[in-house]
């Protein structure tokens, strides 16, 4: 009797969310102010009031996609000595004056894209920006910093030699994009490190470090007025309109099937399976969120999960994902088992990337990923470090502005036809890389994998 | 941060018109924005409610972390929790995620050495979600034998992964092992693959029996709730399961250390590394926050001594650092760390955070040092709060090991540390004799 009941709770639920999750949507929409500044600069503000804390991000079109291939790492070095030293500031000088108030300015690198971030109390918010636009504006790059900097990121590299995911992460790179910047690794490699000059970073960055090419996201305990104030007094002479993209080198349009074996003394083969995938655009992308998230990105609910971890114990965590970037993307299937089962492991993935381009998924399956996708995005995006990222993230990617409250309609309008249609589409169980990090010997790949 | 306020007495209107067997509320308090209730069947709720969070979260934590185990059964507190998501006779193996997802939840659970706890991230008004489903499965776990050996066969590959292959965190096992002669912190939280191999359904559901009652856990919801309908619905679920038997606390103390240990791990890697892990005491004692500042001024940065020296002075150390757990229900450890720079010596490496111990047992930090670090610490606690994920987890925290109320003397007691209460600390705690030390040495396939 109580399971009856339960399966009515369960079923109404289910037809109340598409309408609930909507209005819940737009209960929690962002209230964002957008706007372009004089200079080129793009400027999201977004007020929560929650707590004395204000949080920025600034997207800057100066990643890894710029700068040459016998150079590579240029775009990361640049962004990684910001903090290294100012016109007006010491490396030391930096980092005591943030770290007093307890908060954090900095910059990470990207492929797309570098972010600049800045994490303060309120109280502190002149401070903050301050060192904001001065890392920004007036990094110097001194000698003995680029020099520092450069040994630890080559250091850092040989460490994640030690990390099985970086290692296949890396092959599987150069595999899929080949001599697209893309397939590098951001941080580049030890010789082509070498070979960056301080004119190099100087020049990347009097070339790309412009407003025009960059997105600032202002969120927190912040007014509108009191946030523009600030970027007039500390952005106000930061000039410079849109840099041209840099030609690039074609994606290899065509899959090809290859094997990548390293031999390492380890307990788990690493796997990763995939091959190339869509660009961020592709207007596709939503169709491929919710057959993805049946396949493998639905954890506990997607297939990978339950065939191979549920039903055989296979592996502790298996997931697949499409990564979608400015100028291409990749698909993947990543997944650990103990050695001597690795062969079972990617025949079951292929099983299941057959299945799915065979078969049209179930209407239940459908459902549930459409509400999980839809219920979920206010919970991604919770903090205001959180909408930071993502707004930066919208505008660069040219989503709009009202992207969270059309993000809804986009996934529940693919069908079943749709999901079926872009699983044959973009998903090839012939031609795709494999990527296998184990102990070789133990693993031993059976003849069919190895290519 | 929650403003304080006078506690005030809750008025139960609701608990009147619950049926016959709801249980009835035996304790009920508000404070600090916090409500409070104790069910008869010795169940503990909090409510949080937090305006304009735009997701409510639910928690549950019981007392039955891996300090609970037996020698041999290492691993079974965590192989339960796995458990926990494969299904009860009403709803069925395997579909407990797929329950929350459908809504549009996150879900997830974590085994630490103290505690188990598991939530869900939920719209508010899909929270009567999670309560069905944990008071379902509080009770009411199948613990299919067949299941039971597959999801042993997952934590042994999420062992494989988090630990086999991960060199530094072997040696982060072995130096615990080691530090802890007696105390059963001395075991991994995952489980000694061979113990793994051992444990029965019989084991898991005897634990699971006399440890997952009410009187051995407390639930934490947070969000933009509606508190009062959302105790009916605790109260209506979780009222009628029994209490279960008296559970005798763990009453374990560690015996003194007398003299430095070492251990080393060989194992593929590319550098070696080092960890120095000294006997602390908890949150319990008033010299933890000294110690959560002298962990400040040694590491909170760019700026700290430890990164100062090690990696942009004498540029020895590729990472290096200083941590301390002082969240714990007894004592525990404070570290230091530290990979050298591709060609430099992990002798050096050891040396020279030992002598940024040293400078301040000689002479106290700067004023300036540790206001820094008070500030990284208050900040961090302020910013910490956006989550209402985490502010639940803060809360259930400090109740795990003494009561939630100590959350509010945490920043007091940090604002109180002079400088010489660090250096105190220092020379009382970060002593060569009360230190374990693990080092790993990079050995390279041989085939």
């Amino acid at each position: 009797m109580k399971n009856s009941r339960l399966k009515k709770i369960t079923l109404l639920s289910f037809i109340l969310s598409f309408t609930l999750l909507i209005f819940n949507y737009s209960s929690y929409a962002l209230d964002v102010k957008r706007e372009v500044l004089e200079n080129g600069l793009v400027l999201m503000i977004v007020q929560r009031h929650n707590l004395p804390v204000v949080k920025v991000a600034v997207g800057i079109n100066a990643g890894s996609l710029n700068e040459p291939a016998d150079k590579a790492g240029l775009a990361n070095l640049v962004a990684a000595l910001l903090t290294e030293g100012t016109a007006g500031r010491t490396a030391r000088q930096i980092s005591e004056e943030i770290e007093f108030v307890g908060g954090s300015v900095g910059a990470s690198g990207g492929d797309d894209y570098i972010t600049a971030s800045l994490s303060v109390l309120k109280k502190d918010i002149d401070l903050g920006f301050d060192l904001l636009s001065d890392i920004i504006l007036n990094p110097v790059f001194p000698e003995d910093e680029i020099n520092k900097k450069k040994e630890r990121i080559k250091g850092g590299l040989k460490a994640s030699e030690e990390d099985p995911r970086f290692v296949a992460s890396k092959n599987f790179r150069r595999a899929v994009f080949g001599e697209h910047p893309y397939g590098r690794l951001v941080t580049g490699t030890a010789e082509t490190i070498d070979r960056i000059t301080r004119e190099d970073l100087v020049n990347f960055h009097s070339r790309y470090y412009v407003p025009g090419n960059s997105i600032m996201a202002v969120v927190g305990d912040v007014t509108e007025e009191e946030a523009k104030g600030l970027i007039d007094k500390y952005f106000g002479r930061w000039k410079g309109g849109k840099t041209p993209p840099p030609p690039l080198p074609p994606l290899n349009a065509v899959k090809q099937r290859k094997t990548i074996t390293v031999d390492k003394d380890l307990a788990q083969a690493t796997v990763i399976l995939g091959h190339l995938g869509v660009r961020r655009d592709n207007p596709d992308y939503y169709a491929l969120s919710v057959m993805n998230y049946i396949l493998g990105g639905g954890g506990f609910a997607s297939r990978l999960m339950q065939n191979i971890r549920e039903d055989k114990g296979l592996v502790y965590d298996i997931y697949s994902y499409f990564a979608a970037d400015r100028y291409g993307g990749s698909f993947q299937v990543v997944l650990q088992t103990k050695n001597e089962s690795a062969n079972t492991a990617i025949s079951e993935v292929l099983k299941e990337i057959n299945r799915i381009r065979n078969n049209p998924v179930s209407d239940m399956e459908l459902s549930d990923a459409a509400s999980f996708l839809t219920g979920s995005f206010p919970m991604r995006i919770e903090t205001s470090d959180r909408i930071a990222g993502f707004l930066v993230a919208v505008e660069y990617y040219g989503l709009g502005v009202d992207y969270i409250d059309r993000y809804p309609e986009y996934i529940n309008s693919v069908t079943k036809e749709d999901v079926l249609r872009v699983a044959r589409k973009y998903l090839d169980p012939e031609n795709f890389i494999l990527v296998v990090v184990a102990d070789q010997e133990k693993t031993a790949l059976r003849k069919e994998f190895r290519k | 941060m929650t403003k304080k306020i006078a506690p005030v007495i809750f008025l139960l209107l609701f608990v009147v018109s619950a049926c016959a067997h709801t249980a009835l509320t035996v304790a009920a308090d508000e404070y600090a924005g916090i409500h409070e209730e104790t069910l008869a069947n010795g169940l503990k709720v909090f409510a949080l409610k937090v305006p304009g969070a735009p997701l409510s979260v639910f928690q549950i934590w019981y007392d039955a972390g891996s300090i609970n185990e037996q020698v041999g059964k290492t691993g079974l507190s965590h192989l339960l929790e796995h458990m926990m998501f494969k299904g009860t006779p009403e709803h069925g193996p395997k579909t407990f995620s797929r329950i929350i997802k459908r809504a549009g939840g996150i879900d997830n659970a974590g085994t630490s050495k103290d505690f188990v706890y598991y939530y869900q991230k939920l719209a508010p008004d899909r929270l009567y979600l999670s309560i069905e489903l944990e008071a379902d499965r509080m009770q009411n776990l199948i613990m299919d034998p067949k299941e039971t050996l597959s999801e042993r066969d997952v934590v042994m590959e999420e062992r494989r992964m988090r630990y086999d292959d991960d060199p530094q965190n072997l040696v982060f096992e072995e130096v615990v092992a080691a530090a802890f002669k007696s105390h059963p912190y001395r075991w991994p939280v995952i489980g000694w693959m061979e113990d793994l191999r051992t444990i029965t359904r019989d084991d898991l559901w005897k634990y699971y029996r006399s440890r997952y009652v009410p009187n051995n856990a407390f639930i934490v919801v947070a969000g933009d709730i509606d508190v009062a309908s959302v105790l009916k619905k605790i109260r209506k679920e979780f009222g009628a399961i029994p209490k279960g038997g008296e559970i005798k606390k763990l009453d374990v103390v560690e015996p003194p250390q007398r003299g430095e240990k070492r251990v080393f791990v060989k194992k593929e890697a590319e550098l070696p590394y080092v960890l120095s892990a000294y006997k602390a005491p908890n949150i319990l004692n008033e010299d933890s926050y000294a110690l959560e500042v002298l962990a400040g001024v040694l590491s909170g940065g760019k700026s700290a001594r430890i990164y100062k020296s090690l990696i942009d002075e004498q540029r020895i150390a590729l990472s290096a650092g200083a941590g301390y757990s002082a969240l714990q229900k007894y004592p525990y450890l404070f570290y230091l760390y530290g990979t050298p720079l591709p060609g430099r010596k992990i002798e050096d490496v050891e040396n020279a955070l030992y002598e940024e111990v040293q400078k301040i047992k000689d002479q106290p930090p700067s004023e300036r040092e540790v206001q820094k670090a008070k500030n990284q610490i208050e900040a961090d606690f302020i910013m910490s709060q956006d989550s209402v994920f985490y502010q639940a987890m803060i809360l259930a925290q400090f109740e795990m090991i003494g009561g939630w109320r100590l959350k509010d003397k945490y920043l007091e007691g940090i604002r109180k540390v002079t400088p010489e209460d660090v250096r105190r600390v220092a020379r009382k705690y970060l002593v060569e004799d009360h230190r374990t030390v693990g080092i790993l040495v990079p050995v390279k396939k041989s085939k």
